[in-house]
């Protein structure tokens, strides 16, 4: 065992940009669960902003633009998710699976002349002096805009929901549809933006596993990250904090169980290989013993008839 | 009456015309545990399948699924693709070992095949290839280029497959260096670019300049080259788009010769159960192409060392060899049984850190 061989700060960084596409994909499906709606399709979503965003940065030369395109990509496929079901009302659950695995297709199919090229790489923001500032520069002082807009989102997504009308109405459809529609909010109408809004979150998330973390398109690299995303909504309680707190346990565990093997330490691989996992749930299921339930009205298909 | 009888005669002919019609095609069935644009070891696969076709053209029909997770998942797949007529069935991951066998009992007319298990049936014939020999060639380059000494691994699941190509590239890197050391870590995945490319970054970090991977995608390898002064080896496949550096070379697995020959026997009505497991020698383990990056002197000794595994005059398991333990393995001069090769749980001598059990 050799735990000198682990640098803490390098460590932490690389935590921080292992946690990053977990926080994007999670934050825009607690938007969208918020507003009562329960889109399973995020896999999908993910894996078409990642080769959109990858294909976009690589023929224009810009990985910014290609994040754009990366949220343009996840926002269109989600509004054939928000079509399937709340125009035609269709069944979310089948409809949120057909997305991911139609996703997982159309990705493929896009991304067949991309195998094997390197994107152009986007540089890290200059703070100046700030970097330079032991231990604490180089962990957050030397990355992306991407990374520190994922955490800007969640203080933005709970700020907004918390604090302005608009939160009020986007929880107020969450809730009690047919209470919303009684007084004149167009409860379609703000699903649809809402799913639309998660769909681009999750475009992003995808972009910044093949551009930046991984970087490199291959066919169904994100792996279940969107899954993962999913749960972490549920057992965060639908509190973007503790989303935020979740995404890090489970990036910085997975990086740190990697971490603890290549230094050879002795604890059983399979026991660390799990950790992330159980030590994620344990945690967030700890602090949602307070009485924080689903929004009422998730997953039930609405239509103003009724 | 009558017209019962004429219908069950109609139906009966209807249903011998289709069974008719299905053998006049061999259908040939592939199961993949990852997608066929991994670029490693479902690619390569897949590139087996496409030779099948080109081979036989209109006799053959081949059908695949892609991405099949180990386990429960895969049964129903293999199920249904003998449901569906499937002559042949190659089931192309080591966790599939257990569903083959299963899905095979109840279908003894369908042959299975599968790779780099161990279970055989009357039904169902076991091949893998010597990827061992490859490892040999890399532990070779990795022990002569190393600067920091350390080289780290990754591995995906410890089943004696992994953990044979370890001991040979931790023999063979030893030979040429006795100070290195390897660092391994379990991904617990065949295919996952982000945690493949994480453990790549976590072992760099931690000093490795030479990382190997038995994991199927070429994400280690982008990782490498975003370090750089790293090398890496392509796995499986060629991965030559990651060539010269960080790829210095690469193990291919040529599995077309394999798939041909077999589809040929189910189609003569020769096709038996059995085990086979080529090497360099066979052609099934291809060596890509040394790259610049390599000085010429080793690039020499790799070839040369390429070359005796392929004639047969030297064995990767030759002894004296010991086990971690410090037991013995193999005498001097004695070499590896397949037997011992193909279950094989222990490191060799020197590496440090226990397989997971």
């Amino acid at each position: 065992m050799d735990l000198s061989a682990i640098n803490p700060i390098l460590f932490v960084a690389g935590f921080l940009v292992a946690a990053t596409p977990l926080i994007f994909a999670a934050i825009g499906e607690l938007v969208v669960e918020k507003s009562g709606t329960l889109n399973l399709g995020v896999e999908g979503m993910m894996i078409t902003g990642a080769i959109c965003g990858f294909a976009t940065a690589v023929e224009t030369g810009s990985p910014l633009l290609g994040f754009a395109a990366a949220a343009v990509g996840g926002a269109l496929l989600s509004l054939l998710f928000a079509f399937l079901t709340q125009i035609t009302l269709a069944n979310q659950v089948a409809s949120g699976l057909a997305l991911t695995l139609f996703g997982l297709g159309l990705s493929a199919l896009l991304g067949q002349s991309y195998v094997g090229i390197k994107p152009p790489r986007l540089n890290d923001i200059n703070f100046g002096p700030l970097s330079d500032i032991p231990v604490i520069g180089p962990i957050l002082f030397t990355h992306d805009i991407i990374l520190y807009l994922g955490i800007a989102l969640v203080a933005a997504t709970w700020a907004v929901l918390k604090f302005t009308r608009a939160g009020l109405i986007l929880r107020a459809v969450g809730e009690s549809h047919d209470a919303a529609h009684a007084l004149g909010y167009k409860v379609v109408r703000i699903r649809t933006l809402a799913i639309m809004f998660g769909g681009a979150c999750a475009g992003i998330g995808g972009a910044y596993i093949s551009l930046i973390r991984v970087p490199q398109w291959t066919e169904g690299m994100t792996a279940g990250v969107g899954w993962i995303a999913l749960a972490l909504v549920v057992f965060a309680s639908w509190k973007p904090w503790r989303l935020l707190l979740g995404a890090y346990l489970f990036g910085g565990i997975t990086q740190l169980q990697l971490n603890l093997q290549g230094a050879g330490v002795a604890i059983p691989v399979e026991y660390l290989a799990m950790s992330p996992y159980v030590i994620t749930i344990i945690v967030l299921v700890i602090l949602s013993r307070d009485k924080s339930a689903a929004p009422a009205c998730l997953g039930r298909t609405f239509h103003a008839s009724s | 009456m009558k017209l019962t009888t004429l219908l069950t005669g109609a139906a009966m002919a209807l249903g011998l015309a289709t069974t008719a019609m299905a053998q006049d095609k061999t259908k040939v069935g592939f199961v993949y545990v990852g997608p066929i644009g991994d670029g490693g070891w479902t690619h390569e696969h897949d590139k087996g399948r496409l030779a099948v076709e080109a081979e036989f053209g209109d006799k053959v029909e081949t059908v695949y699924v892609e991405s099949v997770a180990e386990g429960p998942d895969s049964e129903r797949v293999m199920t249904q693709m003998a449901l569906d007529g499937a002559d042949l069935i190659f089931t192309t991951s080591f966790g599939y070992m257990d569903p083959t066998i299963n899905v095979a009992k109840k279908f003894p007319n369908v042959k299975f095949e599968h790779a780099t298990g161990y279970k055989q049936a009357e039904n169902v014939a076991t091949y893998s290839a010597r990827f061992y020999e490859g490892r040999a060639i890399q532990g070779h380059i990795a022990g002569s280029m190393t600067k920091s000494n350390i080289i780290g691994y990754i591995g995906s699941y410890p089943i004696p497959e992994v953990i044979r190509g370890i001991n040979s590239a931790f023999i063979h890197a030893r030979k040429v260096n006795p100070d290195v050391q390897f660092k391994i870590v379990w991904a617990y995945t065949w295919f996952d670019p982000a945690k493949e490319a994480d453990a790549a970054k976590v072992l760099i970090e931690q000093g490795a300049d030479v990382v190997l991977q038995h994991t199927d995608s070429t994400a280690p390898q982008a990782a490498a080259q975003e370090a750089g002064n790293v090398i890496t080896f392509g796995q499986a496949s060629d991965m030559a788009q990651y060539a010269p550096l960080p790829r210095v070379s690469s193990i291919i697995d040529d599995w077309a010769p394999y798939y041909i020959a077999r589809t040929k026997a189910v189609m003569d009505g020769t096709w038996t159960s059995g085990n086979t497991w080529d090497g360099i020698g066979a052609g099934m383990v291809g060596i890509g192409e040394i790259s610049d990056a390599v000085p010429a002197n080793i690039k020499a000794e790799a070839l040369a060392l390429k070359a005796s595994l392929a004639d047969g005059s030297y064995h990767a398991f030759t002894g004296p060899l010991k086990k971690q333990d410090g037991s013995d393995f193999l005498a001097e001069g004695e070499v590896a049984d397949d037997g011992t090769l193909a279950g094989m749980n222990f490191y060799v001598e020197g590496i440090e850190g226990d397989i997971p059990q």
